[in-house]
């Protein structure tokens, strides 16, 4: 027989229910107790624009990082193959400094290359909620009676010519002359010169310099690379060509290496050049595409308000100017108000579109008013931190100009002799390796939406003809 | 900026937020940072011109100092790319420190002109550059009633954007 062990069940423990916690007394200490408990969130996490952060907010990126990778792994592959293969016989034959000159150029491009597309660009923080309204007290006083308001710009003289301030919708501000709302990122970025996708990043007033160094830099690189192999195929005798042709690798690699270095020291020198002439003249690429200060918009003859007048002074204030810190504060703490602010603000920006779209008839861009509702913002962030920012917000008409003048300059900049050739025919090489990689899409960004990206495919596909814009969605 | 904060929850226990007055951006000289100079109407009764004049053209010429592109600006400039820009990530840039010579300027005024008169300057840092953004506090312990007090409860939920949106 079993023996069954009965144990007595203490009622009063069942009875009694668990102690509850002493109720907090809610002051502001008792609140402030509460909020040290919990983990003080960075402003990085509820950012409102399109951009990716890693390793806790240090590093800003682009929802989409475009083709970066393209961009790094052609560097490296075609670096790694000039130390491996010419680096030994020209060591030989002409002088050790060939792989010293080498390795620098190599690492200035690649440290330049990372801190273009790991940096801020010079984001504009949206307007809080206060400003907004002030502005939108502004504009109404000036006697807006009609249902459909006139686009809302200022004017205002710098150095004695007329330059109009547009308003933005989405970071609800008269954005500060030279600054543009880049729709891939969906920031207003100052001095915003273009987005590019071959860094992954926009490219505006805080990471200009970086990118203009990496494209002289890599243009010497390529150059270089590109003459150590002619060398090396001129200096190789008769007999050690024989022997390399039996060789099929070493051949082949040869072959490659030329073929990349050709194309790209073209293509980059080109544009390498007409950023030259951007930086002598303090001009950016939206405004050069846009014809701003040259008279293509059809208005009086407009002079660069913005420039010194002298190439040497330009070219200084551009690239040796002092260094703007950013705007964004990404790693700060938030404050208590704007902790509360944050999900509520969120929420309020999922109503917008439907008021919005009323009134910005202008706007019919589908594809912004198909995408998903916002994503709550504190979304666990997985490895290393990373996390996109969404905003549904609706893209106003100049956003829609400026993505215009985006895609404008991912093309660029037409018809400028050789450069512009150049750079076409750069784009149109990318294209023809991107879609030698089949499936894996470059564009595609992790969790993101793909209201973009169709844009950006048919980008792609028009890059074969040679460089025109293609048809608004 | 944690004193500006003791300042600010100090004022809220016996002040209410009503107002908010903005300072913008001057570009007649282009895209340097300057402010306007233009004395705000809603501060007519709070404090005298002189002292709002003198509090922003001091701050004009602290950010013309940081923004000076002149001997100091180059040699940095030229360091910076020899170095590949990575001294940026090491030492502080001119700009950043007279940036914290203007949060001290500003804590110093708040202190001095602007607490007294139940006035708040907010570091325009913290607003992207955009604009100078001076907080107007009604006194509420005395019980001083003024027209603004209307929308002082609507003023006090600003932050949770209600007063904003239309």
């Amino acid at each position: 027989m079993k023996n069954c062990e009965y144990q007595q069940i203490d009622l009063e423990a069942l009875s009694t229910p668990a102690p509850t916690p002493s109720p907090q007394p809610v002051t502001e200490n008792g609140k402030k107790k509460e909020k040290t408990a919990k983990k003080h969130r960075r402003k990085w996490e509820v950012f409102k624009g399109k951009n990716r952060f890693c390793c806790d907010g240090r590093i800003i990126m682009a929802r989409q990082s475009g083709v970066l990778p393209l961009t790094l792994g052609l560097i490296l592959v075609t670096s790694v193959l000039f130390f491996i293969f010419d680096c030994p016989f020209l060591v030989q034959h002409l002088t050790v400094c060939i792989p010293v000159i080498g390795g620098a150029l190599f690492v200035f491009v690649v440290i330049t290359l990372v801190q273009t597309s790991f940096s801020d660009p010079g984001i504009l923080p949206r307007a809080t909620p206060d400003e907004a309204a002030d502005v939108e007290k502004q504009i109404d006083d000036a006697g807006n009676t009609t249902y459909r308001p006139p686009p809302r710009t200022r004017e205002v003289l710098i150095n004695q010519q007329a330059v109009k301030l547009k308003y933005c919708f989405t970071c609800k501000m008269f954005r500060p002359p030279r600054t543009s709302h880049c729709s891939l990122c969906d920031n207003c970025v100052e001095r915003f010169d273009h987005h590019c996708p071959w860094v992954g990043n926009c490219v505006g007033k805080r990471n200009y310099r970086f990118f203009y160094t990496f494209i002289v830099s890599l243009s010497f690189l390529t150059a270089f690379i590109f003459g150590c192999v002619t060398t090396h195929l001129a200096l190789t005798s008769e007999q050690e060509r024989i022997i390399q042709e039996l060789n099929w690798v070493a051949a082949n690699v040869q072959l490659l290496k030329l073929v990349i270095c050709f194309f790209s020291v073209w293509s980059i020198l080109g544009l390498s050049g007409f950023h030259t002439y951007l930086v002598a003249s303090n001009l950016t690429t939206n405004e050069d595409i846009k014809g701003s200060w040259s008279g293509k918009s059809g208005a009086e003859a407009a002079t660069n308000p913005y420039s010194h007048r002298n190439i040497f002074i330009n070219c200084c204030s551009v690239l040796c100017g002092p260094m703007p810190p950013s705007l964004i504060d990404r790693r700060g703490f938030l404050s208590a108000e704007e902790e509360e602010a944050a999900p509520q603000a969120i929420g309020r920006e999922v109503e917008l579109p439907a008021l919005a779209s009323k009134k910005d008839i202008n706007v019919g861009t589908k594809c912004v008013s198909e995408e998903s509702p916002a994503r709550p913002p504190s979304r666990p962030p997985d490895r290393c931190g990373e996390r996109t920012g969404h905003n549904p917000v609706v893209n106003s008409d100049t956003a829609r100009d400026n993505r215009m003048a985006a895609r404008g300059a991912r093309h660029t900049p037409a018809a400028r002799g050789v450069g512009g050739d150049a750079h076409t025919h750069h784009h149109a090489k990318a294209h023809h390796k991107r879609t030698q990689r089949g499936a894996k899409s470059a564009l595609d960004g992790p969790g993101g939406t793909r209201a973009s990206s169709p844009s950006l495919g048919r980008s792609s596909k028009d890059r074969k003809n040679a460089g025109s814009p293609p048809p608004l969605p | 900026m944690a004193t500006e904060f003791d300042n600010f929850h100090e004022m809220r226990h016996c002040a209410l937020l009503a107002n908010k007055v903005f300072i913008q951006r001057d570009y007649s000289q282009g895209t340097a940072c300057r402010f306007q100079t233009k004395f705000p109407l809603e501060l007519n009764s709070r404090m005298e011109q002189a002292l709002f004049a003198e509090t922003v053209k001091t701050l004009n010429s602290y950010y013309a100092e940081a923004e000076e592109i002149g001997g100091q600006s180059y040699l940095e400039g030229c360091l910076a790319c020899a170095t590949a820009y990575i001294i940026f990530l090491c030492l502080e840039t001119r700009y950043e420190k007279v940036l914290k010579k203007i949060s001290g300027y500003i804590q110093e005024q708040n202190e001095k002109i602007y607490a007294p008169r139940g006035l708040l300057l907010t570091d325009p840092t913290e607003r992207g550059m955009r604009v100078i953004e001076i907080s107007v506090f009604e006194d509420h312990c005395s019980g001083s009633s003024s027209p603004s007090s209307s929308c002082n409860g609507s003023s006090s939920s600003a932050m949770s954007g209600d007063c904003g949106t239309r």
